[in-house]
């Protein structure tokens, strides 16, 4: 009924931006979350829209998608002005959204995710063999194919991302909204997604794209938008401008986006690891005799899509993990079960999520920042805590890190993403550990502290430590390891020195395509 | 033929027994896959039982009794929403307490009313869901086999035993071939991918629990106007965990919980047939050994031999629209 009604009146008037957002206010109570953000996206553009987090692009595409409704403000859609109440009307609108974390039923196949919520009718039998058909010309139109009926839960990310395209294609979008697409994905992955997104816009859809990947932007946008603390602060036209600009626009300031590195000849094994195996939770074997070693004033990056492994490999070097078989030595000693000895003998661990691992969120910054440490006499007055020595403590950390506001009684969850993480690291860095194993150092880190933490990490690393990195920024990867690691699934698929390697190597490695790089596309 | 003949009565009292159970299971099914916990099954079996009690004392028709049965049912499955959905409160909490509260409610109210400890007065025949003789049932009886089978086994059984085998198709076709099934079980298992999708959660939800309700009722009514002539104090008598349970044995599937709910109600009527039977070898049977055994068998099914049962994914998870 009116939601048809409404699709028509969306048909474009000549030269009228696809979206246009003018003057858009959101407050969050005090949080002043958008402040006369304006934004205008060209029909069959590919519009990307940066910043850092917290810099209100999730706020700004909520409110075009429906999930907030701005306190100020007007969107208009191909000139014509709209009122989004919620994502019904966004998808009437000719919006179509894919979400960060995927918004599919695991369970269901993905003809059943396709059609949830528009099933056009009280039986189901008739829409999914209508989803079929469209589905099949989707696919061959734009290079979209999955196989309808698997499990969602059973697809790797990649071909679940297709599906939400899909499922948005399906809704008859004119406009795609994806927010930070290539979060998951391996580096042929995302290609073959930026392949996808420029046939959508050779055939006039308009695409925006959200992301804090800087050359991804670059490689596939039309014009983009930089957005910082609430505000749009410029556009520009992609073939004008320079990832450079675009860094500086973001954060407010220059930034080096490569950390100076100084060749430093490794010392003896660190952390030796030896035909180690793991299982996940699920049981299933996860790490299969993996052997490595790190060596004094080196950093060994691992590299690899989410899920092959590493993340185990990670918990059980840390001893969160029980170990099936296999030796883990640190500076040549045999660690016990669990994280107590390994801690004495000079491990730290910086753990990949470090809301659910690293940090208790409720504690104040000077609880968190000794956790693990409790029983350090410094902290202790006969059998009590000595807070006010447990103060001073955390302000020295919080000032050698850089953490702000440098207050040791404000309550974790109220730092920002990178000063969170910047206490993780002050309280496993300082006290001056053999071997540091990092997870994810700058996942949700905004750009400045990102620069930070990787200067600290070789720091370390020039101060004859051992430092073995875990990430999925493959950037990060590159721009830090002395030598990098692939894991596929569960073993390690290649070992490359430093500036030997090419992303698209190790891309293919990550990918498991190790012995058939020919046949690739 | 003596065993035969035995076994018989076994499995037909197994049917009436596990009628109420798969009633109650497919409620806590539409709920559950909606997600919401529904631990409020026993409140509302007993809310039903009471309500279709009464209404069918006054009135003297079972009709009337089954739609009060079923009235006071989904009154209580909207309180559990309004608790659970708009207010986003505790599912378990909020389940228990319609339990308890139930069975003080129906206990005051059924002395205040009827002055008979809490019981209401013994319903007529007429007034209750009498057994369905099938066309040619007693004149079969006498044939050995066949006979037994169709007269004892399929004929006989009062309405509300239909009624609870014939929803079982009915809600897997409802689940698995409309397009309120789809919703139903995205819900519990991503209600952000329903949301998104332009549909809202809560009124899904509502829906879902509205369902609930009606079979709810029909499960408490059985209690009061079929298996029994009137309203005793806590005649659920824990039917409600019981088919809770069964419907995680059947992984909340809609055939499997039936079966499961079979199950408990073989064991049951298996109960009933051996007290006071001498089993060779073993001697009399305790009747608290028996009686026991369904429980006894509900820890050793939970404690892992069917496997695990994974839930619906936002089971108990009180939606809140992102950020």
């Amino acid at each position: 009924m009116s939601s048809s009604e409404k699709r028509r009146n969306t048909t474009p008037t000549a030269g009228a931006p696809a979206v246009e957002l003018l003057r858009i206010n959101k407050w969050f109570g005090a949080v002043h979350a958008n402040r006369d953000v304006s934004l205008s996206v060209a029909p069959g553009t590919i519009h990307g829209i940066v910043g850092e987090n917290g810099a209100g692009k999730s706020t700004l595409m909520s409110i075009l998608y429906g999930f907030h409704r701005a306190d100020r403000g007007e969107i208009r859609i191909a000139g014509r002005p709209v009122a989004i109440r919620g994502s019904e009307d966004a998808i009437a609108a000719g919006i179509g959204m894919v979400h960060q974390h995927f918004m599919l039923v695991d369970t269901f196949t993905v003809v059943e995710n396709v059609i949830l919520g528009a099933e056009g009718g009280r039986l189901l039998a008739p829409g999914t063999h209508r989803a079929r058909g469209e589905l099949a010309e989707l696919a061959s139109e734009y290079a979209l194919e999955v196989p309808p009926d698997a499990l969602v839960g059973d697809l790797p990310v990649g071909l679940q991302q297709r599906v939400e395209i899909l499922k948005a294609l399906y809704r008859g979008a004119e406009i795609l909204v994806l927010d930070e697409p290539t979060g998951t994905l391996a580096p042929q992955e995302a290609d073959h997604l930026f392949r996808i997104l420029r046939r959508l816009k050779g055939q006039g859809k308009t695409i925006v794209l959200i992301t804090h990947k800087l050359r991804e932007i670059m490689a596939v946008t039309d014009r983009i938008s930089v957005m910082r603390q609430g505000r749009m602060v410029a556009h520009r036209d992609t073939a004008t401008t320079t990832v450079a600009e675009i860094a500086e626009l973001m954060v407010g300031r220059r930034v080096l986006s490569q950390v100076e590195k100084e060749a430093v000849k490794p010392g003896r094994d660190l952390l030796s690891v030896e035909n180690l195996r793991v299982r996940d939770d699920r049981g299933l074997s996860s790490v299969r005799n993996v052997s490595f070693s790190v060596r004094a004033g080196e950093i060994v990056g691992i590299a690899g899509v989410a899920g092959n492994g590493q993340s185990e490999l990670m918990e059980a070097l840390a001893g969160l993990r029980p170990v099936v078989g296999g030796r883990i030595l640190v500076a040549g000693k045999p660690v016990g079960a669990g994280g107590r000895l390994r801690r004495r003998l000079g491990l730290a661990h910086v753990p990949e999520d470090r809301r659910r691992m690293g940090l208790v969120m409720p504690f104040q910054a000077r609880e968190s920042a000794i956790l693990g440490h409790h029983d350090d006499p410094r902290y202790r007055r006969a059998a009590l805590f000595d807070w006010a020595a447990v103060s001073r403590d955390t302000a020295g950390k919080m000032d050698a890190f850089d953490v702000r506001p440098a207050d040791p009684r404000r309550i974790t969850a109220a730092f920002s993403g990178g000063n969170q993480q910047k206490l993780v690291l002050a309280r496993e860095i300082e006290r001056d550990p053999l071997v540091l194993l990092v997870g994810q150092p700058t996942r949700g880190v905004d750009i400045g502290a990102i620069e930070f933490i990787h200067r600290r990490l070789v720091a370390m690393r020039d101060a004859g430590r051992a430092v073995l990195l875990i990430s999925a920024e493959l950037d990060e990867i590159m721009g830090l390891s002395d030598r990098i690691l692939v894991m596929f699934g569960g073993t390690i698929a290649g070992e490359f020195p430093a500036g030997r390697a090419t992303e698209r190597e190790l891309g293919l490695l990550m990918a498991g395509a190790a012995g058939r790089e020919r046949s690739a596309p | 033929m003596e065993l035969l003949t035995l076994l018989a009565l076994v499995l037909d009292s197994t049917l009436r027994l596990s009628a109420p159970l798969i009633l109650a299971a497919l409620a806590g099914l539409f709920s559950e896959r909606s997600g919401i916990i529904d631990i409020g099954l026993e409140g509302k079996m007993l809310g039903a039982a009471f309500a279709a009690a009464t209404a069918a004392t006054f009135t003297g028709s079972p009709w009337a009794g089954l739609a009060a049965g079923i009235g006071a049912s989904v009154l209580l499955a909207l309180v559990h929403g309004y608790a659970c959905i708009t207010h986003r409160g505790n599912q378990v909490v909020s389940g228990l307490a319609l339990n308890i509260l139930v069975s003080g409610v129906t206990a005051v109210l059924g002395i205040a009313w009827f002055a008979q400890g809490g019981r209401t007065p013994q319903l007529p025949g007429e007034a209750r869901f009498l057994p369905l003789e099938w066309p040619g049932a007693a004149p079969l009886r006498d044939v050995p086999g066949v006979g037994t089978l169709y007269s004892e086994l399929l004929s006989g059984h009062n309405l509300m035993v239909y009624l609870a085998f014939l929803a079982v198709p009915t809600v897997a076709w409802v689940l698995y071939r409309t397009r309120f099934g789809l919703r139903l079980r995205a819900a519990g298992e991503n209600p952000q991918s329903v949301e998104t999708a332009g549909i809202s959660i809560i009124a899904l939800r509502y829906r879902a629990l509205l369902c609930t309700g009606v079979a709810c009722g029909m499960a408490g009514t059985y209690l009061s106007l079929a298996q029994s002539a009137s309203f005793i104090n806590d005649m659920t008598a824990g039917k409600g965990y019981i088919a809770l349970a069964a419907l995680i044995f059947g992984k909340w599937r809609p055939y499997p919980a039936m079966l499961a709910c079979l199950l408990f109600g073989f064991l049951d009527a298996t109960a009933i047939r051996l007290q006071g039977v001498d089993l060779p070898g073993v001697g009399e049977v305790p009747v608290q050994f028996v009686q026991a055994l369904p429980y006894v068998l509900t820890v050793v099914l939970l404690a892992g031999f069917i496997g695990r049962a994974i839930p619906p994914k936002a089971l108990g998870v009180p939606y809140v629209k992102e950020r």
